[in-house]
């Protein structure tokens, strides 16, 4: 099919004796939000870097954006965008500089950037904090600033690790509706969290346990297979198989 | 260009940081009006006593030529030999000089007699230097009273006259020395450590990460990390020229380009040495210290403070991998003796191999992906 964008087969990562990836096969359809849910320590993290391309998978196969991980991931690197679980803006540069420097590296020129900076300004009501540094903005808005950064350069897909964590419920909203809005633009949303309420705003979920993709379907689903009220219900009766210790 | 942007943002980092640029401008200023006075090894204001059990002619003429020098200070005379060993032992004297009873007698009749000095050595170098500067001023007390005496007598008696030309440092300053080594030093730390320090910064950060999974090559990264550090490097050497010339008079005898040209194979020679040393890192208290650990080993053997042929063998091959030396070389003979790259070819090729085999080192051990 031409729309996947993200394909792996047994996609395997391991740290010595520890697999922390264990044999992950799935794929992800474009412009879909894709939730990538798992206990800590269950292996999401790592199986996201692998996608990213930050991480070399010790055996299986993975694509995206049609792109091979292990041979090209510096073509991989062009059609993503990334928001890592820390906060990784530059705290010292204004918020504009920071839109410039992500979008220079990714290779738009100095018009197309200025344009646009106003633009992706003006529909986050952040035109007054454009001269702001980025160290003196609440969490929310940098978060926000984050993921706008993320896909500022029109990427195939965004990774986003753990997008909300220790945002506000008012916040967790309003940056859902960026997600949304991204996905509406044909962008695919890999997004993973804790917070099972966010899991119910995805198209498709993916729950990991132990390194391995246990479940896989859309929320609705997933509650009818496992008679279940809430995601919140699945993913404990799913977690609690786990043999790992969280970390 | 995507190194344009790179290169921008590293600028606005380290023009907004608050510590940056005071360090950058202060930092050679204090280094060049400070320490070529603290690292001065010449000994000077050496505490004499003086015991004169004579009180003649003689003796007080020879006391007076010592106190025309400035290397001793007659701190006490004492009446006898104890009591100025007492004051030896109390630490308030380093050298006492004993003239016996009978010096003017024995000089005139016999030709001859003999003056006692004792030195406190437990600073080998005050002590040692201190007697050798005494005995110095001695001798050419006693050469000057056989001149009188010839003269009197008119006779004429054959001598040898010894004379010293001190060749490209006339006035033995020490200063000249140093100040050009020193620069060494600075560039050292500015272009060998605080990229490094940088780099490691943003990997505890975590904003590496960010720049990791954009299709940024290494790089490229690297370099619009180091070249803001090249020009600062550049534009603290210049003003180091301008204070060594402005506080002491220094300026070199050779070319100012000779200079530039050996400092910018050593700044890329020393951020690659930077570089390896962040590559092995994971947090700043971790490359701090290893910082710490090359750069007491690199400077004390580099022949900064202490000459490198005075070395035990085994230093002085350890020496033979310490590129500072090298360029410590080729700045005081740039300075001093006035070289140019033709005479420094040896230096040139140490430097030059340096900086490509640390910068491979560099470029092989930064991974990008785990």
């Amino acid at each position: 099919m031409d729309n996947i964008v993200i394909e792996t087969k047994n996609l395997t990562k391991t740290f010595g004796n520890f697999t922390a990836v264990d044999h992950i096969s799935f794929q992800v359809f474009k412009g879909e939000i894709f939730g990538f849910l798992g206990a800590n320590g269950a292996g999401k993290t790592t199986a996201m870097r692998m996608l990213c391309g930050l991480s070399k998978p010790t055996s299986g196969e993975g694509k995206v954006a049609g792109f091979d991980i292990y041979r090209q991931s510096e073509e991989v690197k062009k059609n993503i965008g990334y928001m890592s679980q820390k906060f990784s803006l530059y705290e010292d540069l204004k918020v504009w500089e920071n839109i410039r420097l992500f979008a220079g590296i990714y290779g738009m020129n100095d018009r197309q950037i200025s344009e646009k900076t106003d633009i992706m300004l003006k529909r986050l009501g952040f035109e007054s904090e454009r001269n702001t540094l980025v160290k003196e903005l609440p969490l929310g808005w940098k978060q926000k600033l984050a993921f706008s950064v993320s896909i500022f350069h029109e990427p195939k897909i965004v990774f986003l690790d753990e997008p909300t964590g220790g945002v506000d419920p008012a916040t967790r909203r309003q940056f859902w509706e960026l997600i949304y809005q991204a996905a509406d633009q044909g962008i695919t949303v890999f997004v993973t969290t804790h917070y099972m309420d966010e899991a119910e705003y995805c198209n498709r979920v993916s729950i990991m346990v132990d390194g391995r993709i246990d479940a896989l379907d859309s929320p609705k689903n997933l509650k009818q297979q496992y008679n279940a009220q809430s995601m919140e219900d699945v993913f404990q009766q799913l977690a609690r198989k786990a043999t790992r210790k969280a970390d | 260009m995507k190194i344009k942007y790179l290169i921008e943002k590293e600028f606005k980092q380290m023009i907004r940081d608050s510590f940056m640029p005071k360090l950058i401008l202060i930092f050679p200023c204090i280094m060049m009006i400070l320490m070529p006075w603290a690292a001065d090894l010449e000994i000077k204001n050496i505490n004499l006593c003086i015991v004169d059990n004579d009180h003649s002619d003689y003796s007080r003429k020879l006391i007076n030529k010592i106190n025309a020098s400035e290397y001793f200070r007659l701190k006490e005379i004492a009446p006898t030999y104890t009591e100025a060993m007492e004051s030896i032992e109390k630490g308030s004297i380093d050298v006492i000089l004993e003239i016996p009873p009978f010096f003017e007698r024995d000089l005139i009749k016999e030709k001859n007699t003999n003056v006692l000095i004792s030195a406190n050595t437990v600073n080998g170098t005050k002590g040692g230097l201190g007697s050798s500067y005494m005995m110095e001023i001695i001798n050419s007390f006693a050469g000057e009273i056989q001149q009188e005496w010839k003269s009197a007598d008119n006779k004429a008696v054959s001598a040898v006259n010894i004379s010293i030309q001190n060749r490209f440092n006339p006035h033995l300053n020490y200063k000249f020395f140093m100040v050009p080594a020193l620069m060494v030093m600075l560039l050292t730390l500015l272009c060998g450590f605080l990229p490094a320090l940088n780099i490691v910064s943003e990997k505890e950060i975590g904003t590496i990460e960010q720049i990791n999974v954009t299709p940024v090559n290494k790089f490229t990264f690297i370099l619009a990390k180091l070249i803001p550090y090249w020009i600062v490097g550049f534009i603290v050497l210049s003003i180091c020229f301008l204070l060594a010339k402005i506080l002491y008079g220094i300026s070199p005898v050779g070319n100012l380009s000779t200079l530039y040209f050996f400092a910018l194979i050593f700044i890329i020679l020393i951020s690659g040495f930077g570089l390896i040393i962040s590559n092995y890192s994971n947090t700043m208290q971790q490359a701090m210290f290893v910082m710490f650990f090359f750069i007491i080993i690199l400077i004390l053997m580099s022949g900064l403070f202490t000459p490198v042929a005075s070395m035990p063998q085994w230093a002085q091959t350890i020496v033979f991998f310490n590129p500072l030396k090298y360029f410590i070389q080729v700045m005081r003979a740039v300075y001093l003796r006035g070289s140019g790259i033709s005479e420094l070819m040896p230096q040139l090729a140490a430097l030059l191999s340096f900086a490509i085999i640390l910068n491979i080192w560099a470029v092989v051990s930064y991974r990008k992906n785990s």
